[in-house]
């Protein structure tokens, strides 16, 4: 089931807040962040956010496209580096 | 034989089975289409006449993306996908399902025919 309007999309709120705060002062920098769960905010487009995977941060450059989309799409948690004895690549 | 929305040829059957026939117009489209050009959905295609052709051709052309259209605004939003890079980008580039399946065994119509691995047997005991 997918998320009620009435609430709006969720977005974190503390990253939310540094990114705003950075929109007023004209500043950019990496934001690290947890919050894979949040959704991508027309604000936070331009900015570059490192998102958690569990082991390291990804960096994430946000571009027009990605808003509506959630942060953890952009930071892969699995990797996978082919089948044993795949000679290919 | 009729053309409708193209290269679309229903024939001798029920105006709602016929139009299921272009890309993009399933039973409930069909029926909506027909009630709405004013045609009775259980009549035959060879039975309509000119106007009721233009009827139903206005009411696709106004309302639905069909055929050619439909089918490049999909590959549009898919290609969407792969530029962002977003998980759902990577499994349509590396052909794995889209929607969080089950890839351990079958996917077998993403994953297209089986690969068989040489001694795979040996090399798991």
């Amino acid at each position: 089931m997918s998320r009620s309007l009435k609430k709006g999309p969720f977005i974190d709120f503390k990253l939310e807040r540094k990114v705003l705060a950075m929109n007023d002062t004209n500043k950019k920098s990496v934001v690290k962040t947890w919050a894979r769960a949040s959704v991508i905010s027309p604000d936070f487009v331009g900015h570059t956010i490192a998102v958690h995977n569990g082991n390291k941060f990804i960096p994430v450059y946000v571009t027009e496209n990605m808003v509506g989309h959630r942060l953890g799409e952009f930071a892969p948690t699995r990797t996978f580096r082919g089948h044993a004895g795949n000679k290919k690549r | 034989m009729a053309r409708i929305a193209g290269v679309d040829i229903p024939n001798n059957k029920r105006g709602e089975i016929a139009l299921t026939y272009i890309y993009g117009i399933g039973r409930s489209r069909a029926q909506r289409i027909l009630a709405e050009a004013g045609v009775d959905k259980d009549q035959k295609v060879q039975e309509w006449n000119d106007d009721q052709f233009a009827a139903i051709r206005q009411v696709i052309g106004d309302n639905f993306k069909v055929e050619g259209e439909l089918r490049s605004e999909i590959q549009l939003n898919i290609k969407r996908l792969m530029d962002i890079g977003c998980y759902r980008g990577v499994r349509h580039r590396i052909g794995l399902p889209v929607r969080g399946q089950s890839t351990k065994n079958n996917a077998r119509t993403r994953k297209g025919k089986r690969k068989t691995v040489a001694n795979k047997k040996m090399a798991t005991k």
